[in-house]
């Protein structure tokens, strides 16, 4: 019924000869939320960093095995047109500081030498804004900096930026851990919305966003991809016994 | 002092009370850590004013000393294009010019190469031998004394030019404001690098990271992220690259030509304010003459510090 966007086959990531991922397989349906957790250490954001192929600007970093999108392996593509299918929010909102409002959203297109007329420039920020639910809070202002914005505001704006390029995929690490409970109740609201034009793929280290926010659930343990399956089993039925420990607290 | 009181008061307590030894020794250290903050904060204080009253002294020297050719020359001194000692006839337009083109041409010159060297170890190899061994000469340019590059410059330098502006068709002898900014540039040039080497590595990584993430290549990043972000810092070094072309005496006296008349073009020979004053000052025969050089001293310090505080104004606006 779900057909895949993202496969990863055996896929392995190392920085220098300390192995962080080891041997994941996972396939990744398409329009939907996907939470990957695990304790510290577990290699679920360097995973994360291999798909749109960020892992590699870290220097020392390799990786092999492949990452599928669409079946079209990822390393055989040019990083640049990865990226722009696959789009990332951080953990830390990173609105670039000497821009405005507007000029961040539409800063992919401006970075990437993409010239749009007015109307259209108009339309994507006024969308990709909509999007998460920013415009109305900032379509006033958005000629000030958008550092001028709250936290979670910031880091909306910075999902607003990845929407703008209307990519295929949308990876998110630890998008909330530097957000207060409000803001992190947005940004999980829109998380809902989002998966219904595109695939969402969240790094989290907190169980119960995980269980709020997923359709499934990936649990890494030790660079291992342990279990991954529907968030509803894997919270009431787990198969493995280390991630029966994971959701029962027994280590963090 | 509240502090002092409090600790030497915890001390009497925990005596009379007989608290152990080991107690009260801990005490009577804090009490002799808080004076010695207390000489240390006046002793820093002192050495930071002593450096504002040292910089006022020399101005102060400066104007008495030159206050016989002030009296004697007047406001024609700034702008008269001639300079005879012999007839007392003190004119510094003409080094005024020398010194503005050469500390100009220099900085141009030097910028790409100072921007190339602060990229490349700030953004594309931070670390690793090769960048270290390059970073170290490249600061160890700044250590070279300059008489040697004065030298290098007449025997080396000098003869390339002279080939270089006979094939263009100029006629010199090689020497010349040309020559001199050359020179210069290779020795302000450390400057600006490490200056600017240490603000592109001071570019938040997350920031970076988010124009990688929106698709961009190392150069757009550069352009649109790194630069942006360090203008200010960039041109905070260029202005001490200026600063030092200034100011520079040796090398530039050695290739200048040192002539004291008006320089027709870039390759045509001059002299510059500290080249004339390192030059004249021991043959400075006459008390008008020795206070003329001083005087001239006396704008050399005066034009420096207004460009530099043009410079501050400009990298304050950059960074808004």
């Amino acid at each position: 019924m779900e057909s895949t966007i993202v496969k990863a086959v055996n896929y392995n990531s190392y920085f220098g000869a300390n192995h962080v991922v080891k041997d994941v397989n996972i396939e990744i349906p398409k329009n939907a939320a996907i939470a990957v957790m695990g304790p510290s250490g577990c290699g679920k954001t360097t995973f994360l960093r291999g798909i749109n192929r960020m892992h590699e600007l870290i220097p020392g970093a390799t990786a092999k095995g492949q990452i599928l999108l669409n079946g079209t392996d990822v390393m055989e593509m040019h990083p640049i047109f990865v990226r722009l299918k696959i789009g990332m929010v951080f953990q830390r909102p990173n609105p670039f500081p000497n821009l405005s409002i507007y000029d961040n959203v539409i800063a992919g297109y401006k970075l990437n030498g993409i010239s749009l007329p007015k109307s259209e420039r108009d339309r994507i920020v006024e969308h990709s804004l909509s999007r998460v639910a920013l415009w109305g809070e900032v379509k006033d202002s958005l000629t000030k900096k958008g550092t001028f914005l709250s936290g979670g505001q910031q880091q909306r704006l910075c999902i607003a930026r990845a929407v703008a390029m209307e990519p295929e995929v949308l990876l998110f690490d630890e998008p909330t851990s530097a957000l207060d409970p409000i803001s992190t109740s947005k940004v999980e609201e829109l998380f809902h919305e989002l998966k219904k034009n595109y695939t969402l793929i969240i790094v989290t280290h907190n169980m119960q966003q995980a269980a709020r926010v997923s359709d499934k659930t990936a649990f890494f343990y030790m660079g291992e991809l342990v279990e991954f399956d529907d968030t509803k089993n894997m919270f009431t039925n787990p198969k493995d016994t280390r991630t029966q420990n994971y959701i029962t607290g027994r280590f963090s | 002092m509240i502090l002092n009181e409090e600790a030497l008061t915890q001390r009497v307590v925990s005596n009379d009370i007989g608290i152990s030894v080991k107690k009260e020794g801990r005490n009577r250290r804090s009490v002799r850590h808080i004076r010695a903050e207390g000489v240390f904060k006046k002793l820093i204080f002192f050495v930071a004013f002593g450096m504002v009253v040292m910089i006022l002294g020399i101005l102060v020297t400066l104007v008495v000393q030159s206050s016989l050719s002030i009296k004697s020359t007047g406001l024609s001194f700034l702008w008269g294009k001639v300079w005879d000692p012999v007839r007392d006839i003190f004119g510094v337009y003409p080094f005024l010019v020398g010194t503005i083109l050469t500390s100009f041409l220099a900085l141009v010159i030097s910028i790409p190469f100072s921007f190339a060297v602060a990229l490349f170890l700030g953004e594309y190899y931070p670390k690793g031998w090769v960048p270290t061994l390059l970073k170290d000469t490249v600061e160890l340019i700044a250590a070279v004394p300059s008489v040697i590059y004065g030298f290098w410059g007449l025997a080396v330098m000098v003869p390339i030019v002279r080939k270089f502006e006979a094939a263009i068709g100029v006629q010199t002898t090689g020497v010349g404001i040309f020559a001199s900014s050359l020179i210069l540039a290779i020795m302000i040039i450390p400057y600006s690098a490490s200056l600017g080497r240490s603000m592109v590595q001071m570019v938040p990584g997350n920031l970076k990271e988010a124009a990688y993430s929106l698709g961009a290549t190392r150069w757009e990043v550069i352009k649109s992220v790194v630069l942006p972000y360090t203008k200010s810092g960039l041109f905070a070094g260029v202005m001490l690259s200026l600063g030092r072309a200034l100011g520079e005496t040796m090398a530039v006296t050695m290739v200048i030509g040192n002539t004291a008349k008006l320089p027709e073009s870039i390759f045509a020979p001059g002299n510059t304010m500290a080249s004339v004053i390192a030059n004249e000052f021991t043959e400075a025969d006459h008390p008008v003459y020795l206070s003329a050089l001083i005087e001239l001293g006396l704008v050399l310090f005066l034009v420096t510090v207004v460009i530099n505080m043009i410079g501050k104004r400009l990298v304050k606006g950059f960074s808004k």
